[in-house]
């Protein structure tokens, strides 16, 4: 039974990694939020494993808040975002897709490699995820690069957060119940503080291409 | 401990009840009230480490030791005589329609939530909880950046929140290595996290992992702290958000962070037995200090050059910390103190004069001293004391750290002398231009504040001359502590 159990742990994490490479390569923001809403419940289904098979009850309560926060509030906050902005069907230009996969590809190996000395180290039964939960952070930080749409960035960032989040999961069993309260909690307003901010941006703007932001210089 | 809760519950209470009437006319004065409340609790709290020693209150959760008690001061401090010079300043911008009554209620329930962060992230003994407030800490500022709502100012608050995002989230992979290091010695909950915890254990922490940690987590508060390469967000920031929120964002956030940083260089030295801490806090130091003069010596924006004099300085921090041993990092702690006080001045006084010049742009600002002969003396001054001129504090923590890397890294020393030479000459000749000359600038409404320029230049003249004793005797025991 545990067996299986710990094979599903792994399973929920490649669906993550599967979520990060789609992620990086959707052009449609809508889309986008659906595939974030997908990752938020991967992450909370493979921590429930976890717990599960640890016996980490403080685990189903880090759960729960992924649940409440990435799985229903965000995603929520984004949907009405994109109502209220109008841009609900936009789709955005992404040039040489392949290339950006290729380079994901090589992100993945790379983070494979640095958490080999983590991975020695740690005793925790989902170990052999750690390197999956620092690619999915590496893929975030590229799509935050590749993009030049505000919300798109946006959503990198909490995607990253997600890996990051997985990546304490898989190492430690979580952190500290106080930490992750504190983290959800940051999130929760950075993500409603944007929202602010986005409405900003259009209005100065009119328009939420954050190529416009790119005017203070040096000189 | 109950001078540590008043601390940290007075500006979390000012900031709520500014959070319903920062609008009225009377907000400004409640700010300050709220400050001086404060800044007399940390007085307390001050004087009763003097008397009774470091204390680990709440459940271990918080820590006042000789490496926090004075920048807790510090910031209870500047954010008081901030909360003075904002006064007269902000009522000029509401009077020239920069500011609605709804922005003006966000900047003082913000202002006072920033102070609040600053200090729990300063207090806390927990390194998850530090992350928390760090975060917390851009977070309170990031609309502030954005206040105006201009297009610059829009701009630089997304820099701002981007770039310290990603930073501040290689700083939370940072807290869970440290994490996972912590587990395997002290096991599982909420002590493995406790700094002083980890401090008892350090050297049994898994070094591979230590070394992995330190690295995401200088990067992460680094790009906080203002470092090169990681340093963009600071200069748009400080030059486009109102001056007393770069006052506090120089003065104080970007000493926390480099708190931050030093609390896991304790960490990382004690697992390591090695130099690579120190090594990466050279490195990133020394880039800083240079690559930030040549950027400093292009700019016509008189924020954006004080902001790139930040970068400068807090890489001579980081630098000096990154030496180690009791001299570099006893200068470490008076350069994070003196320069606060300097820098904080010198915008306050900068703040003033642009508001009068109604530009930021140098080259249309001239005359200061002839229009308000105060003003201009405080520029002046606080540029003098910043560029290192004895007797401020200034010169002797940068005669301390430069004769300390004289004697452990002599290739070094050229190099910090070239840039506070060019540092010295860039803006002395541009503030001079400003200063001097006849005047096109316009009386203001509102009087401007200079008591805190001037309280501020005199603390950092007498740290200069003289140091207060138990303060010596803090900086002695936290440098005895950072090691190195």
């Amino acid at each position: 039974m545990n067996a299986y159990l710990i094979q599903s742990i792994n399973l929920f994490a490649s669906v993550l990694l599967l979520l990060s490479f789609a992620m990086l390569s959707q052009r449609r923001i809508l889309t986008l939020i659906h595939l974030f809403t997908l990752q938020g419940v991967a992450l909370v289904a493979a921590t429930v494993v976890v717990a599960y098979v640890t016996d980490q009850h403080h685990l189903y309560y880090s759960a729960a808040i992924t649940l409440v926060t990435k799985v229903f509030v965000i995603p929520l906050l984004l949907h009405r975002l994109i109502d209220r902005l109008n841009i609900k069907w936009d789709v955005e230009t992404l040039i040489n897709i392949p290339t950006t996969m290729l380079i994901g590809i090589l992100l993945v190996v790379f983070a494979f490699n640095l958490a080999l000395p983590i991975v020695k180290l740690s005793s925790s039964i989902a170990h052999s995820t750690l390197g999956i939960a620092l690619a999915c952070v590496l893929l975030s930080f590229m799509m935050m690069i590749t993009r030049a749409k505000a919300v798109p960035q946006v959503i990198g960032f909490l995607s990253m957060e997600n890996g990051l989040f997985f990546a304490a999961t898989a190492a430690t069993y979580g952190m500290p119940m106080v930490v992750e309260f504190g983290i959800a909690f940051d999130v929760l307003v950075g993500v409603f503080i944007l929202g602010v901010f986005m409405f900003q941006i259009r209005e100065q703007f009119d328009s939420l291409d954050i190529r416009h932001l790119e005017k203070l210089k040096d000189d | 401990m109950e001078f540590l809760l008043l601390v940290l519950v007075i500006p979390l209470l000012g900031g709520l009840v500014l959070a319903l009437c920062g609008h009225r006319d009377y907000a400004p004065e409640v700010n300050v009230g709220v400050s001086l409340c404060t800044l007399v609790a940390a007085g307390l709290l001050t004087s009763h480490v003097i008397d009774g020693g470091p204390m680990l209150v709440l459940d271990r959760q918080f820590l006042v030791d000789p490496l926090n008690v004075f920048l807790i001061a510090l910031t209870a401090l500047v954010g008081f005589t901030t909360s003075v010079f904002s006064q007269p300043y902000m009522r000029v911008e509401r009077d020239r329609g920069k500011m609605t009554p709804k922005r003006m209620r966000l900047y003082h329930s913000m202002y006072q939530m920033f102070i609040f962060t600053m200090l729990v992230a300063l207090s806390t003994n927990n390194m998850g909880i530090l992350w928390v407030a760090m975060e917390a800490a851009t977070l309170t500022t990031v609309l502030l950046v954005s206040v105006y709502r201009t297009a610059a100012s829009l701009e630089a608050a997304w820099k701002y929140f981007i770039l310290c995002g990603v930073g501040i989230a290689q700083a939370l992979l940072g807290t869970i290595l440290l994490y996972l290091a912590a587990d395997k010695v002290i096991g599982a909950g909420g002590g493995a996290l406790l700094w002083t915890n980890l401090d008892a254990v350090k050297t049994m922490l898994e070094p591979n992992v230590m070394a992995l940690a330190f690295v995401f987590l200088l990067l992460g508060y680094g790009t906080k702290v203002g470092l090169v390469p990681v340093h963009n967000w600071l200069p748009d920031a400080h030059a486009e958000g109102p001056t007393p929120i770069s006052a506090v964002l120089s003065g104080l956030l970007l000493n926390v962070a480099l708190y931050a940083v030093l609390r896991c260089k304790m960490l990382a030295d004690g697992a390591l037995h090695n130099q690579l801490p120190g090594r990466l806090m050279i490195g990133f130091g020394l880039l800083s200090v240079v690559a930030a003069v040549f950027f400093l010596a292009r700019q016509k924006d008189v924020k954006r050059m004080f902001a790139y004099s930040s970068i400068e300085h807090m890489g001579l921090m980081t630098f000096a910390f990154g030496l180690g041993g009791p001299v570099a990092n006893f200068a470490g702690l008076l350069h994070m103190t003196v320069h606060s006080l300097i820098k904080s001045a010198i915008f306050f006084a900068v703040g003033h004069a642009t508001q009068k010049a109604g530009t930021q742009l140098m080259a249309n600002i001239r005359g200061v001293l002839k229009l308000s002969p105060t003003v201009g003396w405080g520029m002046l001054l606080g540029t003098l004391a910043i560029l290192g001129m004895p007797p401020f504090g200034v010169f002797a923590s940068e005669f301390l750290i430069i004769t300390t890397a004289m004697r452990y890294l002599p290739w070094a020393t050229p190099l910090l002398l070239v840039a506070l030479g060019v540092a010295f000459a860039v803006i002395f000749v541009r503030v001079q231009e400003m200063v001097f000359g006849d005047s096109e600038l316009k009386p203001l409404e509102h009087s401007p504040a200079l008591l805190p320029v001037f309280v501020h230049l005199g603390l950092g003249l007498m740290l200069g001359v003289y140091i207060p004793p138990y303060l010596v005797g803090w900086y002695q025991q936290a440098a005895n502590m950072i090691g190195g």
